[in-house]
């Protein structure tokens, strides 16, 4: 278990490689459940579970199944297939023994059962290479970047819903309202986490 | 172009599919969650206006809670006798009576009565101005007219007026208490739909301090909690504010008259002319004259008898 690799990844995925702002994957929660705080946090917090059960279910279907058969061109649908039914694998079961954490971020499950973000993790997992040594990401990297790309998902959606609150009392011209203003704000919030790049950390 | 490629990708997404529906299906039964169809029949009586008036999230929410944790009955405000007498049917309990309640508003600090502190620049919202130092009125328990009452309303039943306060249409109101938890102050309270005396001033201040800042505060006098003005005991002094208790009945007539700052609105003089109560309000005087004589007569012979 290389730590220094954990390390550039949680940095990456968080703050170099933000899978909302740098990316641009998961763009339609991030804008349309970033109203209200409350909501922001429980759909972060969604897609924290999601995208690390995703990684770690997405990975073993990739190099047991798909790898053995040179199926590797099929990741696409497997994955889908993959993340869709264990989304609502993890729905029936909150909802049947965690009924008040299905109570909180139940509604947001089904609505990142295909986010792009949560696909997104599971082909950047296959596809990406260390720079280093040439070698894939291991089971414990992928399940790593799948949670922190979550954290940085709900970092950027909570930074985005705090302003939207504040922006609630603006003095906006009526055209600017509501969506206009809010892809503005996303932008200057990704040009702000623009400021992280280059950062050498070895 | 090989066949047995194409034949082993479709063999093992079907596979996959077949074994992911096939654990669905069986997740689907183990961790199937009982519905009570008794929720699904309350769920549809109720007016699905999701307004939180009965304290659970939502329609589907009260009714989960009436089946599974035995709510009240008689919390649905909108749904009103109906629906009450509809979910005692499905329950098999008998109906209570809930009463219906609209909003008011709890002040008279209109921009002619009430002065202010200073001029406000900020977001016009009153749960921004509260912030700073309690808001441009210089009645601490003033209202400062940002609607956020009038925002917070689902059924369009309230509004701003021009003088700078929110008026309730009683018509609309359902009683959710949308607007009571939206304002910053307090100043929105509930009252029974019928009742038609109430006191338009929150201002828990009394004497000087009072008229300083608005010429129709109650100044703390206490006149409308005495036993000559309302017998009935419906009004309690609560500090230098009096409180009606609505269960009580009364026209609570003798409050409205008597207290010198006119702090009592009359909703019935909505539809009467200003002679009308001018007339009134003339009527009541001349009884509470006769009634005095009367009393003083009796004293007198009383006095006179004992001699």
């Amino acid at each position: 278990m290389n730590i220094t690799h954990l390390v550039m990844i949680a940095i990456g995925s968080i703050f170099l490689n933000n899978f909302v702002l740098s990316r641009f994957l998961g763009i339609c929660p991030f804008v349309g459940v970033s109203k209200k705080l409350d909501s922001a946090v429980g759909m972060g917090m969604a897609v924290i579970f999601v995208m690390t059960l995703a990684s770690f279910v997405t990975y073993l279907v990739y190099y047991y199944v798909l790898v053995p058969y040179s199926l590797e061109y099929l990741n696409t649908i497997a994955f889908i297939l993959t993340i869709a039914a264990l989304v609502q694998f993890i729905e029936m079961f909150m909802k049947k023994n965690m009924p008040a954490l299905y109570s909180a971020l139940g509604i947001f499950l089904p609505l990142i059962t295909t986010n792009c973000a949560v696909l997104g993790v599971a082909i950047l997992n296959i596809d990406s290479v260390w720079a280093d040594d040439g070698t894939h990401y291991t089971f414990i990297e992928s399940i790593w970047n799948g949670f922190t790309g979550g954290v940085g998902f709900t970092i950027a959606l909570v930074i985005m819903a705090g302003i939207r609150e504040k922006l609630e009392f603006a003095d906006l011209p009526e055209s600017m309202k509501g969506l206009p203003i809010a892809f503005v704000t996303s932008a200057l919030i990704a040009m702000a986490f623009l400021g992280f790049s280059g950062m050498k950390i070895m | 172009m090989d066949i047995g490629q194409i034949l082993i990708a479709l063999v093992w997404i079907g596979l996959l599919g077949a074994v992911f529906g096939a654990i669905l299906a069986y997740a689907s039964k183990v961790f199937a969650v009982e519905v009570d169809p008794k929720v699904e029949k309350i769920s549809g009586i109720l007016p699905q206006a999701n307004c939180g008036a009965c304290g659970y999230p939502g329609c589907s929410g009260y009714a989960n809670g009436i089946v599974s944790s035995g709510a009240e009955i008689n919390l649905c405000s909108p749904g009103g006798k109906d629906v009450v007498d509809k979910i005692a049917e499905i329950m098999g309990v008998a109906a209570k009576d809930s009463v219906a309640m609209v909003a008011y508003c709890a002040c008279n600090g209109t921009k002619e009565n009430a002065k202010n502190r200073f001029e406000y620049y900020g977001p016009k919202s009153c749960s921004s101005a509260v912030f700073v130092s309690g808001g441009h009125k210089m009645c601490d328990y003033g209202c400062l007219g940002f609607g956020d009452c009038v925002e917070a309303c689902l059924f369009g039943a309230m509004g701003m007026g021009e003088d700078g306060l929110p008026f309730v249409d009683d018509g609309k109101c359902v009683g959710c208490g949308a607007c009571v938890k939206a304002c910053p102050k307090g100043i929105m309270k509930m009252m029974p739909k019928g009742a038609k005396v109430y006191l338009a001033c929150n201002s828990k201040a009394k004497g000087k301090e009072v008229t300083d800042a608005c010429i129709v505060g109650c100044i703390g006098c206490k006149i409308c909690s005495l036993p000559k003005t309302t017998p009935s005991g419906a009004i309690k002094m609560n500090g230098d504010l009096p409180v009606v208790n609505y269960d009580i009945e009364d026209t609570l007539t003798g409050a409205k008259y008597k207290c010198p700052k006119g702090c009592f609105y009359d909703k019935g003089d909505e539809s009467k002319s200003e002679d009308q109560i001018a007339k009134e309000k003339e009527d009541f005087k001349a009884e509470e004259a006769k009634a005095s004589e009367a009393a003083k007569k009796a004293a007198l012979e009383k006095a006179a008898a004992e001699k």
